[in-house]
C-alpha cells in the first residue's frame, strides 16, 4: 500500500507534469531544429513567434466565446487554432519575404541570419505587447479536471490522490498527434523527403530539381503550425505572458540542443530530457521516502536535490555538459 | 581631419540632440540619458572588442554585468559583523572546499591518462564534494540568512569606497569569462551565441537566489557614493552661492524677496541634483575616454592586427603561428572585464543592486543591437551605438506618443482605439528597435560608422 502511495505522489508531482511541459518543449524544439536544419539559422525569435501565434489565438477564442461558440468541456482554443495558423502563417510568409529571404539568396553566414532574427524579434515582440498587452492572460474554458485529488482517493481508497488536469491530457494526446504525423510527414511524402534532403546538402538538392522557394514555404508554414500549437497548449496549461514566452525560448533551445540540433526526433526527445530532468532534480522527495523506507529511517530534511529556484538553471548545466562533452547531440545531430 | 568628418558630424549630432532634449524637457534628463550612454558605450567597447576585433559571439553580457553589480555590493557595504560571527566560518569552510574540489580535478585531469574511468571518478568527485558543501554550508546560510533579514541578512561587503569595485567588477567578469571561455570557446559561433546565453542564465539564477552573498531579490538599497549627496549640497554655502550666480538673471527679475528666497531654493534643489549627475558624468567620461584610447591603441598595435588576421581567415593566421585558442580567450577575458567595469559604474550610479532586474532584453540585446548599429570593429562606431540606441530606446516613448496623436488626430479621445494606442506607448521602443536593426542590417551592414583600417 505504502508502496502505491509512493507511487501515486510520484505519478502526480513528477510524471505527468513532466510529461505536459516535456511535451511543450518538444514541439517548440523541433521548430527550432526545423529552421536551423532547412534555413540554417539559429532563431531567436522563438519564443516570441510562439506568442505571437497564442495571441492571435486567444484573439480568435474572445471572438468565438462572445459569439457563444464552445466546444462543451473542451477549451474554446482548440476551435481558434486552425484561424491563429493561418495568421502566424501569413505573419512568418511576410517576415521571410522581407527579411530572411534577402540573406538566404545572398548566402550569409548564420551568425548574420541570427541577428536578423533578433531583430524580428524585438519587432514581434513589439507588435504582441502593442495589440494584447503585456499582462498575463488565461483563456482557459471548459472541463478543468479529467481526474480530482479527492475523487481519485475515494476511488482507490490511497493516501495520495492523483489529479490530472485536463490540458495535460489535450496536451500529450495533440503532441503525439502532431509529432507522429510530422515524422509520417517527412519520413515518407515526397514532399518530405525532398526537406530532408535539401537539409542534408542543399547544393545536391537543387541539382536534384528540388524547387527552394517551395521547401522555404512549406518549412515556415509547418514551423506556423509547430510554433502556434506549441504556445497555444502552454498558455492553456498554465497562462499567457508575453515575457513568459520570450524567457521559454532558453529551455527549448537547450531541448533542441540537447538532442542534437537539426534532428527533429532528437528534438522532441531532447524537450523530455529537460523536462524530466528539471523536475526530478528539483522534487523534494521527503514524502516519498516517508513512503517508502522504514519509518525509523524517515529522512529529516525535504531531500531536495536542487531548490526549486534554480529549475531553468538546471536545464542550462545539462546543455552545458552535452556541449561539452557532445557538441551534436545526444541524438547526433549535425554540426553545419 | 577630412576622413574624420562624418566621425565628428555624428557624434555633434548626438550631443546635438541630447541638449535639445536638455531645453526641451530638462538638464536632469538629459543628463540622466547622458550617463546611461556613457554606460552603455563602456559595454558596447567591450562587446565590440569580442565581436568586431575577433569575431566571437557574446550573448552573455548580462551575466557580467551583473558580477560587476555585484562586485560593487561586495566592495562597498559595510560589513555584517553579527553574520559573519554566525555563519561566516561555514563559508569560508565551503570556500575552501569548492578550491579543494576544483584542486582534486585539476590533479585527476593531469596526472591520469583520458578514459572513462576518469571521467567517472572526475564526476564522483563533484558530486560528492556538492553533497559535503550542502551539509556544511547549509546551517551557516541559515544561520546568516536569519539575521535581522529586513534588513542585512547576508555577509555584507568590505566597506571600501564603491570606485574599487570598477576595477574588482572587470576581475569579477574577467574570472567567469575565463571559465566559460575554456568551456564553451570551441564551439561554433551560434552554438557558443546559445551557451553564454543561457550560462548568463544561471548567473543570474545563482545571484537571486543566493541571499547570503547577495540578499537576492530583496536587493540591496542605499549604496555608498563616489558623489555627494544633494541633501548635503543643497546646505553647502558655495552651491547655493554658485546657483545663485547661474540664475541671477532670472532672479533679478523677481522683486519680491520671499518669492525670491522660494525661487533659489527650487533652482538649488533642481541644481543639486543636475550637479550630482554631472560628477557622475565626468567620472563615467574618464573611464570612456580611458578605455577609448587604450582600445584604439590596442586595434592599430601588431596585436590588434593579429586579432583582425584570426578573425578574417582562422586557418590561415594558425599557419602562421598564431595561437588561435590562446588569443580567443584572451579578448573574451578582456571583452568581458570591460562588461564587468560597466556593470559596476551602473550600479554605483543607481545606488541600488536589484538582481531581479537583470533581463536578457535589456542587457543582452540591446547592447548587440548598440553594436551593429554603431559599427563593429570601430570603437567609436561602437560608442555611438552605444549613445544612438540608448537615446532611442529613452526618448522612444514620446516620439511614439506624437506619432500616435498625430496619426489618430481624426478620432475623438475617447475612441477605444486612440485609448489602446496611447496605453501601448511605452511598446513602441521595441517596435523601433527592431526596425532601426533590421534596416541597418540590410542597407548599411557595416553600421554608422563601419570598421576602416588603414594600413601604412
Amino acid at each position: 500500500m505504502d508502496f502505491l502511495n509512493a507511487l501515486i505522489l510520484l505519478l502526480n508531482y513528477i510524471f505527468v507534469p513532466a510529461l505536459a511541459y516535456g511535451s511543450q518543449l518538444a514541439i517548440g524544439a523541433i521548430f527550432v531544429t526545423l529552421i536551423y536544419g532547412i534555413l540554417r539559422f539559429a532563431n531567436f525569435a522563438t519564443g516570441d513567434m510562439m506568442s505571437f501565434g497564442t495571441m492571435v489565438a486567444i484573439l480568435f477564442t474572445w471572438y468565438f466565446q462572445s459569439m457563444g461558440l464552445s466546444l462543451g468541456f473542451l477549451p474554446t482554443a482548440l476551435l481558434a487554432i486552425p484561424f491563429a495558423i493561418l495568421f502566424m502563417g501569413l505573419y512568418m510568409l511576410i517576415i521571410d519575404k522581407f527579411v530572411f529571404k534577402y540573406y538566404r539568396l545572398n548566402k550569409s553566414p548564420p551568425v548574420q541570419l541570427a541577428m536578423v532574427s533578433i531583430g524580428v524579434m524585438f519587432v514581434t515582440q513589439a507588435v504582441v505587447r502593442i495589440i494584447i498587452g503585456p499582462s498575463d492572460r488565461r483563456f482557459f474554458d471548459g472541463e478543468k479536471f479529467l481526474i480530482k485529488a479527492n475523487e481519485f482517493k475515494e476511488m482507490t481508497g490511497l493516501n495520495e490522490g492523483l489529479a490530472i488536469k485536463s490540458t495535460q491530457v489535450i496536451t500529450i494526446v495533440i503532441t503525439i498527434i502532431l509529432v507522429s504525423t510530422l515524422f509520417w510527414f517527412l519520413n515518407k511524402t515526397k514532399t518530405g523527403k525532398s526537406m530532408r534532403a535539401y537539409s542534408d546538402n542543399e547544393d545536391l538538392a537543387l541539382l536534384s530539381g528540388i524547387d527552394p522557394k517551395k521547401i522555404v514555404m512549406i518549412t515556415w508554414m509547418i514551423a506556423a503550425i509547430l510554433a502556434t500549437i506549441g504556445g497555444v497548449l502552454y498558455g492553456l496549461d498554465k497562462s499567457f505572458k508575453p515575457f513568459t514566452y520570450f524567457n521559454n525560448m532558453l529551455p527549448i533551445f537547450a531541448a533542441a540542443i540537447v538532442g542534437g540540433i537539426g534532428n527533429p526526433f532528437g528534438a522532441f526527445l531532447g524537450g523530455y530530457v529537460i523536462a524530466f530532468s528539471e523536475i526530478l532534480l528539483t522534487y523534494a522527495y521527503k514524502k516519498f521516502f516517508m513512503y517508502v523506507l522504514p519509518e525509523s529511517m524517515e529522512p529529516d530534511g525535504l531531500i531536495q536535490l536542487l531548490s526549486t529556484d534554480y529549475k531553468f538553471a538546471v536545464s542550462f548545466s545539462i546543455l552545458v555538459i552535452v556541449l561539452l562533452y557532445r557538441p551534436s547531440g545526444i541524438f547526433k545531430g549535425k554540426i553545419l | 581631419m577630412r576622413k574624420n568628418l562624418n566621425v565628428i558630424a555624428a557624434y555633434s549630432i548626438m550631443m546635438g540632440l541630447i541638449i535639445l532634449v536638455g531645453i526641451f524637457q530638462s538638464w536632469n534628463i538629459a543628463l540622466s540619458i547622458f550617463n546611461l550612454c556613457l554606460i552603455s558605450a563602456v559595454m558596447t567597447m567591450g562587446a565590440n572588442i569580442q565581436w568586431g576585433y575577433a569575431g566571437l559571439i557574446n550573448f552573455g553580457i548580462m551575466g557580467f554585468t551583473a558580477l560587476g553589480g555585484l562586485a560593487a555590493v561586495l566592495i562597498s557595504v559595510n560589513p555584517v559583523q553579527e553574520a559573519w560571527s554566525a555563519g561566516g566560518t561555514n563559508i569560508l569552510l565551503s570556500l575552501f572546499l569548492i578550491i579543494g574540489i576544483v584542486l582534486a580535478v585539476r590533479f585527476v585531469i593531469k596526472k591520469y591518462q583520458k578514459s572513462k574511468v576518469r571521467s567517472y571518478i572526475i564526476a564522483a568527485i563533484i558530486i560528492l564534494g556538492i553533497i559535503i558543501i550542502r551539509f556544511v554550508s547549509e546551517p551557516g546560510i541559515e544561520a546568516i540568512e536569519e539575521v535581522n533579514p529586513a534588513r542585512t541578512g547576508f555577509l555584507g561587503g568590505l566597506g571600501l569606497p564603491i570606485i574599487f569595485s570598477w576595477i574588482v567588477g572587470a576581475f569579477f567578469a574577467g574570472g567567469l569569462a575565463f571559465v566559460i571561455g575554456k568551456v564553451a570557446l570551441g564551439l561554433r559561433a551560434d552554438y557558443l551565441a546559445i551557451a553564454t546565453l543561457l550560462i548568463s542564465e544561471i548567473v543570474i539564477a545563482i545571484i537571486k537566489h543566493e541571499d547570503w552573498l547577495t540578499r537576492g531579490v530583496k536587493n540591496v538599497i542605499g549604496l555608498k557614493r563616489p558623489a555627494p549627496y544633494e541633501v548635503n549640497l543643497q546646505e553647502t554655502e558655495w552651491f547655493i552661492n554658485l546657483v545663485e550666480k547661474f540664475n541671477s538673471g532670472k532672479l533679478s527679475l523677481i522683486s519680491d524677496l520671499s518669492e525670491r528666497q522660494a525661487a533659489l531654493n527650487q533652482f538649488v534643489i533642481e541644481g543639486s541634483s543636475v550637479f550630482v549627475k554631472l560628477c557622475y558624468s565626468g567620472l563615467f567620461l574618464v573611464v570612456v575616454i580611458i578605455l577609448l584610447i587604450l582600445t584604439q591603441k590596442a586595434l592599430y598595435s601588431p596585436w590588434g592586427r593579429m586579432m583582425r588576421a584570426i578573425r578574417d581567415n582562422e586557418e590561415a593566421a594558425n599557419a602562421m603561428g598564431k595561437n588561435v585558442v590562446k588569443q580567443h580567450l584572451l579578448i573574451f577575458v578582456l571583452g568581458s572585464s570591460i562588461v564587468g567595469i560597466a556593470g559596476a559604474m551602473l550600479v554605483t550610479q543607481d545606488g541600488l543592486f536589484t538582481p531581479g532586474s537583470y533581463r536578457p532584453l535589456r542587457y543582452t540585446f540591446l547592447i548587440w543591437v548598440m553594436v551593429i548599429v554603431g559599427g563593429s570593429g570601430n570603437n567609436f562606431g561602437a560608442i555611438l551605438g552605444g549613445f544612438v540606441v540608448w537615446f532611442l530606446w529613452i526618448e522612444a516613448a514620446p516620439i511614439g506618443l506624437y506619432l500616435v496623436n498625430l496619426t489618430t488626430a481624426g478620432l475623438e479621445d475617447t475612441h477605444f482605439l486612440k485609448v489602446h494606442l496611447i496605453e501601448s506607448v511605452p511598446y513602441f521602443r521595441f517596435l523601433m528597435m527592431g526596425i532601426g536593426l533590421l534596416l541597418i542590417m540590410r542597407y548599411r551592414p557595416k553600421g554608422i560608422l563601419p570598421e576602416k583600417i588603414e594600413i601604412k
